[in-house]
This record gives C-alpha cells, sequence and structure tokens, in this order.
C-alpha cells in the first residue's frame, strides 16, 4: 500500500473541492473495493476524501412517484429498506445476490457503482493490464478468460464488470445523479459506466471532480414479476459467471412491458432495447423469452476459455424470464435455484 | 474405566478458542517487537541481477532490508536444511540464500521496521531486476519429460497383458488440479529475541521440534539456544509439516538486528508455499464379465520444482481395495519451475483414489454392474502389495450401513433417470482408504495430591482436536474428572514428539499418556499397599485400578484409597512420569482405514449448476475416542471434498508462471450454501491387534473418496462423465 494524505469532507462542495485540488485523490465511502486494491498497489491514490459522513443517506420518495437513493446508503440497508422490498424487489434481490453480508455492509450504492473489474490481471501488477497502466496490453484475452466479456469487448481489455446491484438498475432505469465543479447532472445507469474501447482504463463517464449524490427509481417498480438469477462457480460469495435480471408486467400471458439486463458479460451491465420491445405484446413463453435473448447476445463473441457463457446466458435469460413471468423469483436464500 | 474415552466431550480449548484467550503465532507480543514484510520474486526462473534497497531503507521507520547479499550465515550444506519431513531427494530451498530464482513468490528480501505498515510499504520500494531464464510450469505441455521414482509397489503378474486380454476394460486420464491448503490462519511467526543469542520462537507450524532442530541446523545454533512455541494453529492441513519461509526469515531477522521480529505472510504470499501437486492420474482396469479384476494399472505423473522430488503414494491403494491377478503402478515426476509440492489432506490417497474409484465407477458401468457389487465382487481381505491380512477392516460394513442410509438401493442405475423438477438427480459413491499409522510419542504426566494431573508433549494441536483427546485419555487412565486434567502441547522443550500429520497423532499420543500413566498408577499402588493396614493389601497389583478420584480394587471398588491419601502416605507431593510410547513391532499386519461415501448431486439440467445435496460417510477407523470432535473431524473432510470435486483449482498463467487466482476471493472453496447435509457414520471396527486401544486415526479418511462419489453422481444425474476436475457447470455444458 502506498502512503496517502486524508482529508474528510464537511459537504459535497467541499469533497469537489479537494478532488479539484488533486487530480490522483480518490474518494472513499465503505472502501470495500479500494482499500482491496490500494493493498494490491493498484490503486495508489495520493488523497484519499473520506465521504463517509456526508449527509447522503435518505431514502425519499420523488415527485413523480419514484425513490431517490441517497449515494452513500449501505447496500444492505437498501436491500432491507421497506420501499425497496415492497416496490423494487428486483434491485432487492440483486444487492444480496452479491458479496457478502459484511461487505454488503460497509459497502455503499456510489461505490457500488464505482467498484472495479475483477479480471485477475488487472488485479496483479506483475502483469501488462490495459485497464491498470493503459497501453501495456492485454493479459487475459490470449490469456485466462474464462470468466471474461463476450459483448461490447474491444481489442484493448475483455474484463467485465463485477456489479449485481447495477444490473437491476440497468433494467429498472435508474438514474444516476451527479455533482461536480459545473454544476450537478442526471445521467441514465445504462450510460454511467463505459465500455472498454480504446481506453479501458475509464470505466465510467463520472468526470474528474465529480461525485455521484443519489440514484433515482422511476415510478416502475415490476414488483409482481421480476427475477434476479446469478449463474457462478459456487451458490454464494462468487462473481456471476452470468447474471439476468428480468422484469416484466404482464396482462394475462401477454407482456406489456419488459426489462432484461445482464451481468457478468461485459465492460457494464448489458441491455438492449430492441430485445425488450420484441417481447412486448407477446405472450410469455420460453420461445419468445428465447428469441429476446438472442437479440440480448446478438454479436457476443468468445475467447479460448468464455464460449460456454453464451449459451449459458441464453438460457439463464429464458429461465430468468420465466421465473419472472411465474411470479417465481429466485431466492438469493435459498440454496437452490428455482 | 471409560468415562470420557469414546463419548462426544466437548473440545476443552473450545472456550479459549472462542474467546480469542488462545494465542496464535502471529499474537505474541514482545518489547521492542520489529515487523518483517516479504518481497516476492515475480518471475519463475532467473538471476536477481540488481536489487535495490536504497529506497526502502529512506523510509521513516525501516530498520533494514534483509538480502541475500545481507544477511546472517546460513549453512551451506543441503542436509542441513532438511527437516525431518523434507523429500530424500533433493535440495531444499533456502530464503535469500542467493542470487537465484526458482519460483514464483518466492522471498527474495524482508523488510523489517517499526511496524507492519510501514514494512509493507517499504516494500514497494525495492527495485529488483532479473536476468529472466527461460521456464516451463505446465505439467501437461511437459509432460512427456515425466521420470519415474521409486515405489514401494512391485508389479504383480503381467497386467499388459491381461488388460489386453480382459472381456472387458476401462482406461482414462483424470486430471487433478494443482490445490493449495488455505488454512484460515496465516503463516506467522513471533521469534523472540530473549538476549545473549537465545530465541523463542512463536511459529505456526505442525511440528515444533522439527522446526527447532530445523532452525539450529540452518542458524547453526545449540539446542539450547533457540525454542520453539505453537500453542495453537488455526489449520494447516499437511502446509506446515515442514518449516516455512517466515520462521526462517523471522529468525534470521532477529538474529540480524538482535530484536525480536514478526514476520507474517499474506494471503497472496501463501500462495508460494507448497500445495497439492498436479497429477495425471492414468488408469487402466481388465475385468472379467463377472465383475472380477484380472488388471489394475495406475500411473501417476505429478507436478514437483526442480529442486526437490516430491513424490507421494497416489497409485498403491487399489492393491488393498480390488483384488487382482495382475497390476502395475508407477509414479512420475515432472520437474518444472515451482515450489515444491507437499503433503495436503491425505496426500496421494485423495488424488489417487479419485481417479481410481471413478474408472471403478465407469468399469461398473462397463459391465452392467452396481458399483457396490462390482466393489464386493473384488474385495480384498489382503493388501496385496505385501500380501498381508488387516488388523481390522470392516469395508464390507461401511459400504452395507453407508448403502442403508443413503437408500442406495432405491436408485435407478440408468444416467438421467432421477429427477427432481429442473434438477437431475445423481447417486454416486466411492471407496476410501488411509494408513493407519503410529509414531514415537513421549508423554509427562505430573500428578499432583490434589487429585490434579498435568500433561504435556511436544505435539501439535493444528485444530484436529489432540488437546482433547490427550485430556481424555489422561482422565479415564488416571481415574480423574476431566476437570483436573490441564494439558500442554507444543513446546519443544517438552517431550518428544514428530510433527502432526498422517493421522497418526491420535493414537500415538493416547498411547504415550496410557504408559506414563501406567506408571504412575504403578507408584501409587505402591504407596497405598505400603500403607498399614491398606485396604488394597494382598491385592494383586494388576487388579487395581484408578478410578474417581481414588486407587481401588477393579472387582470390588469399595476397597479404595484416595489419591490425597496414597501420596500422603508416600510422603510425595507430586509424581512424575515421563513415557515413550510402545507399539510391539509387527510386520504381520496391514494397516487402514476405510470408508465408503455415497453422494446425491442435484445438477440444474440446463444452467449445469451442481449442488451436493447429501452425502452419508460410513467410516471404519478402529476405535473412535470422540464421537463429536470425530464427526466434525470427517464432516470438514467431506466439505473440502465436495471443493475438491467442484470449486477448487490453483490457475496459473504458464505464460508467466504464476499463480492468478492467489487469494480466497478466486480460489473457490465451498462456502455455506455449497453445503447441504452430511451424515457421518462410524462403524464399530474392534482391533485389539493394531494397538491396545484399537485407534487408528481420523485426520484423513474423510476426504478420501468423496470427490469420485460426487463425480461418479454427476455422472448418474448427466450421463457426462468430467475427468477433469473440479468438475465446473461450463464442462457440462460443452
Amino acid at each position: 500500500m502506498n502512503n496517502f494524505q486524508y482529508s474528510r469532507a464537511s459537504d459535497v462542495a467541499d469533497a469537489i473541492r479537494l478532488l479539484a485540488a488533486d487530480p490522483a485523490a480518490k474518494l472513499i465511502a465503505g472502501g470495500t473495493n479500494l482499500i482491496d486494491l490500494m493493498k494490491e498497489n493498484v490503486e495508489r491514490p495520493s488523497r484519499l476524501v473520506d465521504i463517509s459522513r456526508l449527509p447522503l443517506r435518505d431514502i425519499e420518495e420523488t415527485a413523480d412517484g419514484g425513490l431517490r437513493i441517497g449515494a452513500l446508503v449501505p447496500n444492505s440497508d437498501l436491500a432491507y429498506h421497506p420501499l425497496i422490498e415492497q416496490r423494487y424487489p428486483l434491485l432487492a434481490s440483486a444487492i444480496l445476490a452479491g458479496a457478502s453480508a459484511q461487505l454488503r455492509n460497509m459497502a455503499s450504492v456510489g461505490g457500488n457503482l464505482m467498484q472495479r473489474t475483477r479480471c485477475a490481471y488487472f488485479y496483479d501488477t506483475t502483469t501488462p493490464c490495459n485497464k491498470r497502466s493503459p497501453d501495456t496490453g492485454c493479459s487475459a484475452i490470449d490469456g485466462l478468460n474464462r470468466n471474461h466479456a463476450i459483448l461490447g469487448t474491444s481489442r484493448s481489455c475483455i474484463a467485465t464488470n463485477p456489479s449485481d446491484m447495477s444490473v437491476a438498475l440497468a433494467a429498472l432505469g435508474a438514474l444516476v445523479h451527479i455533482a461536480g465543479g459545473n454544476g450537478e447532472r442526471t445521467v441514465a445507469l445504462t450510460d454511467f459506466h463505459r465500455l472498454p474501447d480504446d481506453k479501458p482504463h475509464v470505466d465510467t463517464n463520472l468526470g474528474s471532480g465529480e461525485i455521484i449524490t443519489a440514484i433515482e427509481l422511476p415510478p416502475r417498480g415490476f414488483a409482481r414479476n421480476y427475477s434476479y438469477l446469478k449463474v457462478r462457480d459456487r451458490l454464494s460469495y462468487a462473481f456471476a459467471l452470468v447474471s439476468v435480471a428480468a422484469a416484466l408486467e404482464l396482462e394475462g400471458n401477454a407482456i406489456g412491458e419488459a426489462r432484461l439486463a445482464l451481468g457478468g458479460v461485459a465492460h457494464k451491465p448489458w441491455r438492449k432495447l430492441d430485445a425488450e420491445a420484441a417481447l412486448r405484446g407477446q405472450a410469455a413463453t420460453p420461445d419468445h423469452f428465447g428469441r429476446a435473448a438472442d437479440l440480448l447476445l446478438q454479436g457476443a463473441s468468445a475467447r479460448s476459455q468464455n464460449g460456454f457463457k453464451i449459451e449459458l446466458a441464453r438460457r439463464a435469460v429464458v429461465r430468468t424470464l420465466m421465473q419472472a413471468a411465474n411470479a417465481t423469483p429466485q431466492s438469493q436464500a435459498h440454496k437452490k435455484i428455482a | 474405566m471409560n468415562a470420557y474415552v469414546g463419548t462426544a466431550t466437548s473440545r476443552v480449548d473450545g472456550r479459549a478458542k472462542v474467546t480469542g484467550a488462545a494465542k496464535y503465532a502471529g499474537e505474541f507480543a514482545a518489547d521492542l517487537l520489529l515487523h518483517g514484510f516479504v518481497v516476492a520474486a515475480t518471475i519463475p526462473r532467473g538471476r536477481i541481477v540488481r536489487l535495490d534497497t536504497s529506497e526502502a531503507l529512506k523510509v521513516k521507520g525501516v530498520v533494514d532490508v534483509l538480502t541475500h547479499a545481507h544477511r546472517p550465515p546460513l549453512a551451506e550444506q543441503d542436509e542441513a536444511w532438511k527437516d525431518e519431513v523434507a523429500p530424500e531427494q533433493g535440495s531444499p530451498f533456502r530464503p535469500l540464500y542467493d542470487n537465484s530464482v526458482k519460483f514464483n513468490g518466492q522471498p527474495i528480501a524482508l523488510v523489517v521496521a517499526e511496524d507492519w505498515e510501514t514494512a509493507k510499504f517499504a516494500a514497494t520500494r525495492i527495485r529488483v531486476e532479473y536476468e529472466e531464464e527461460a521456464f516451463a510450469t505446465d505439467l501437461e505441455s511437459e509432460r512427456a519429460k515425466a521420470a519415474k521414482v521409486d515405489q514401494p509397489h512391485k508389479p504383480r503378474g503381467d497386467a499388459s497383458a491381461a488388460l489386453t486380454r480382459a472381456a472387458v476394460h476401462h482406461e482414462a486420464d483424470y486430471v487433478i488440479p494443482s490445490e493449495h491448503h488455505n488454512p484460515m490462519e496465516l503463516y506467522a511467526t513471533t521469534a523472540v529475541w530473549d538476549g545473549n543469542g537465545k530465541l523463542t520462537v512463536y511459529d505456526k507450524t505442525q511440528g515444533v521440534q522439527n522446526v527447532q532442530k530445523f532452525l539450529c541446523s540452518v542458524f547453526v545454533r545449540k539446542p539450547d539456544e533457540i525454542r520453539v512455541i505453537s500453542p495453537y494453529v488455526g489449520g494447516a492441513f499437511g502446509s506446515g509439516l515442514r518449516p516455512q519461509h517466515q520462521v526462517v526469515l523471522a529468525t534470521l531477522g532477529a538474529l540480524a538486528l538482535k530484536r525480536s521480529v514478526r514476520v507474517v505472510l499474506t494471503r497472496h504470499q501463501m500462495y508460494g508455499l507448497g500445495y497439492r501437486p498436479m497429477t495425471i492420474e492414468h488408469v487402466a482396469l481388465g475385468a472379467n464379465r463377472d465383475g472380477t479384476l484380472e488388471a489394475v494399472m495406475h500411473e501417476a505423473i505429478a507436478v514437483t520444482s526442480r529442486f526437490e522430488n516430491f513424490a507421494r503414494n497416489d497409485t498403491g491403494w487399489g492393491e488393498q481395495l480390488y483384488k487382482s491377478p495382475n497390476s502395475r503402478l508407477s509414479h512420475k515426476l515432472v520437474h518444472l519451475d515451482v515450489a515444491t509440492p507437499c503433503d495436503m489432506r491425505a496426500p496421494g490417497a485423495a488424488s489417487g483414489v479419485c481417479a481410481l474409484e471413478c474408472a471403478m465407477d465407469e468399469l461398473a458401468v462397463a459391465l452392467k454392474l452396481d458399483p457396490i457389487e462390482l466393489r464386493l465382487k473384488c474385495y480384498s481381505d489382503r493388501d496385496q502389495s505385501e500380501n498381508l491380512p488387516y488388523t481390522s477392516k470392516q469395508l464390507r460394513a461401511c459400504y452395507a450401513r453407508g448403502a442403508e442410509a443413503f437408500g442406495w438401493s432405491r436408485r435407478d442405475p440408468a444416467p438421467r433417470s432421477m429427477r427432481d423438477g429442473k434438477d437431475l438427480i445423481g447417486w454416486g459413491m466411492a471407496t476410501g482408504v488411509w494408513e493407519a499409522l503410529q509414531m514415537p510419542v513421549a508423554v509427562r504426566i505430573v500428578l499432583t495430591a490434589n487429585g490434579h494431573a498435568k500433561v504435556s508433549c511436544a505435539a501439535s494441536d493444528i485444530g484436529t482436536g489432540t488437546y482433547t483427546i490427550v485430556a481424555q485419555v489422561a482422565a479415564d487412565a488416571l481415574g480423574l474428572p476431566i476437570e483436573n486434567i490441564s494439558v500442554k502441547l507444543a513446546d519443544s522443550s517438552l517431550p518428544q514428539a514428530p510433527v502432526e500429520g498422517g493421522s497418526w497423532m491420535a493414537a500415538s499420543s493416547a498411547h504415550a499418556v496410557l504408559g506414563a500413566a501406567e506408571e504412575i498408577r504403578q507408584e501409587l499402588v505402591r504407596h497405598v499397599q505400603a500403607m498399614p493396614a491398606s485396604p488394597l493389601s494382598g491385592v494383586d497389583a494388576a487388579d487395581i485400578i484408578l478410578v474417581d478420584g481414588t486407587v481401588a480394587e477393579a472387582g470390588d471398588r469399595s476397597r479404595a484409597v484416595s489419591i490425597a491419601d496414597a501420596m500422603r502416605h508416600g510422603q510425595v507431593e507430586r509424581i512424575e512420569k515421563e513415557k515413550l510410547n510402545e507399539f510391539p513391532e509387527d510386520k504381520s499386519h496391514a494397516r487402514n482405514t476405510h470408508s465408503a461415501v455415497f453422494a446425491e448431486v442435484k445438477v440444474d439440467e440446463e444452467l449445469g449448476v451442481i449442488r451436493v445435496t447429501r452425502v452419508v460417510s460410513a467410516v471404519a477407523a478402529g476405535r473412535i475416542l470422540n464421537t463429536k470432535t470425530g464427526r466434525s473431524q470427517i464432516m470438514g473432510s467431506v466439505v473440502w471434498g465436495i471443493g475438491m470435486a467442484l470449486h477448487e483449482e490453483t490457475v496459473m498463467d504458464h505464460r508467466f508462471g504464476r499463480i492468478m487466482n492467489a487469494n480466497i476471493a478466486e480460489y473457490h472453496i465451498p462456502v455455506n450454501a455449497d453445503v447441504h447435509h452430511i451424515d457421518v457414520i462410524f462403524v464399530d471396527e474392534p482391533d485389539d491387534r493394531i494397538n491396545k486401544m484399537g485407534i487408528k486415526g481420523l485426520g484423513e479418511i474423510g476426504i478420501v473418496g468423496v470427490p469420485a462419489a460426487i463425480a461418479n453422481a454427476v455422472y448418474h444425474a448427466t450421463g457426462k462423465r468430467i475427468r477433469r476436475f473440479p468438475i465446473t457447470l461450463d464442462k457440462l455444458l460443452n
């Protein structure tokens, strides 16, 4: 771990000022990922700006019937919040599929969006990695890539985003509220994370000197027909090989609205509007779900070890949509897949 | 008296462990303690041409940086570096000895600072330049270079010819990856500088006397200059049998700086220690139509380092389990640019029996025989390699009781024939076998007139429950309540003990306790019989027992004298006896433990997700000293077996010769969600030949057979035979 300066921000404006004054500074909230990366010398911030005491812990209803979630709400508090459990159970379920109880207690909502890839080469400073050290090359493309991306990859990087929460937020159409030196702005969660292209070291569209202040959920919560299914190498405490967030609005067996996002397959939560559009007005059947999966996975490509993820993702999409349609969402507590 | 032996006695150290009162090697304090942080090599092979420590030394709080070029003297001969469990052939690794790099992760410097964070930070300021050399780390690509090592098993008959002739034959490679132990406790040593060149070394180890002799040898010290203590060990599983890098480095630091030094390895650095070697297990079985065997061939090709030949018995277990007139077994090593492997729970057997038992399952399918029936058809009542009978072998009863508890008779043999909703159900079974060894161990018992006894021995308790069974055996042998027994272990100044491993410590320590207690009984009998008007006068000494705090006639306990009275009359405050265990030399019988393991898996047919929903392990291991800790041993082994079947794999990028999942987030072991119902059955196995108490040991038998039972269940569920472990869902989907 490197030596660093420590500052405690007194308010959001102070945090922004501290960041602007020191380009190599990093914000710290729960620290569940940043501290790990610092211990491995992957992140070497000159300064940690502690925002954990800022008043960004509220969950409040918005005028249009949605929810605004402060960036510092701990993941577990969010998952177990009555309004989330009742109105956005997809989000609660996705959060509980991630990490461990201890990590979820510490990790903040904003920090969850900022967590970095778990690619082994990114973590190992002795190996080339474009994300960690730009222009050194990607070790995963021709190396150990069993759990790497199958969608949206580039010649520079095939890393995945490890977040579960973000996958549900993408499906729900969440917005990210950002504050910076030039004031406040809002971006769709699906536009928050980037694809790697030739700049894989840039994970998100958060500008330097900017800070996430809140996540906003639109009113539609899909509380009846939803499911979050995470397929992984052990039944808990492992990153997704493939995860699926699915949400439906049904009239009888006909699909009114559909939402579908994949985790563990790309540099960002993977959502494609044409896959959802193809489901609208259709019957909730495995065939239609399979067609949506094909649209969602269009363009998927594999490296030497991760080819299985394409078919696995297709099957997982169909399964998750069936769970959603049947109102039998995947439990994150039971030791089995529904 | 058996008030405690054979019962579900709770761990005597349980309270200390859960309250934190139990101290581990990295927790001992010392005045002016310094902290060392290890710098590890980042290439697999080559030479250090420059090791620049100047920036590290400038960091405030850094006291020194030890390197091969800057350190106290170390022994120069290989023999000096051979601890009691070092491979016979080879040149043991010497930390900071010279500029050569032999494996990735090798320690090349120790930063010593006033606190750990400073040392860790300064370590990032060290600049190393290497002259890299060509290297190889991939067993499969180097397979052709495998060289045979001597094995005790001689060929019997002509296995090749018999295999060719056999009506039915099965032949395949089974690939077991390298695996790391990942004990919860990090490897740590606190070397306390006692002044005048003397050290007390608190070390995480499975053998304090092994470490003590090793340190005296490599640092050329007199035996009274170094004392090694290791009261509690947070798991080791074989990784602590040999002295590890950190104990050399901490001692080196203390001797160099004449101050106490603690070195704690990081989890990542622990992947630079030993590991279960990757093996390619080639098994060929030839059988007659009725299921009797004609030929067993088993060849293991295993990884070892360039500098030591680590080889274990992977292939010999068929000699003990399955009758066959012809057999040929061989073990080959491939030398690679990696650290030397080491023992890991049931070394050899966990891997070799996994392959053998998968192969037997495949043979049963080919023969259209029930897997248990096949095993009973070729059941061997003799160890064929030495042609010896067993001291006891209740394996038939294991099959029967395990099958009954599991419900095996309800199994439809056809693969993919059993379902539960979207899950395919598979039932598989396998046999387990391990050795029942016993080693020289001495124990000292000090009995005081208040009826308390202190039992001491250098043996380690690596979490297996040695404290508890020693207390149980002592309590029964001395006729005292277990609360009156205090046990002291794992101090090199205590009576002799080998490393705790090989499942030998239960039998070995129990008989040492028994021996010392017997001498105490004899002395008490002398005191009692010397009393005027002794109630035991005229009673044959052999008929006098210690019971309920008294010295009493076995047949009439009303004829008794309290221990306190006996000692007062004998005018002794304490009775101290030290005794080395004695086992009769007996080469006329083979000594083994056995098990039958039954596993149920449920495999999601579409997604390939595998769950091990039930395991029944029926174990025959002689007398079970403690049914509670014994059951825990087997349950823990089963959990590990689940990991071996489905999760565990040390993943290396052979382009870099570097382990890429050196942490317990990415190196998967089962978590709670992966563990379902585990049923442990101890099959009665009286054995008055193996040793007086009939003890065989339980540390390792529990894992053997579990991976194969699960793999066989996966086949039964899916019709897919996965021979490359671990069985992950991608292998089922492909």
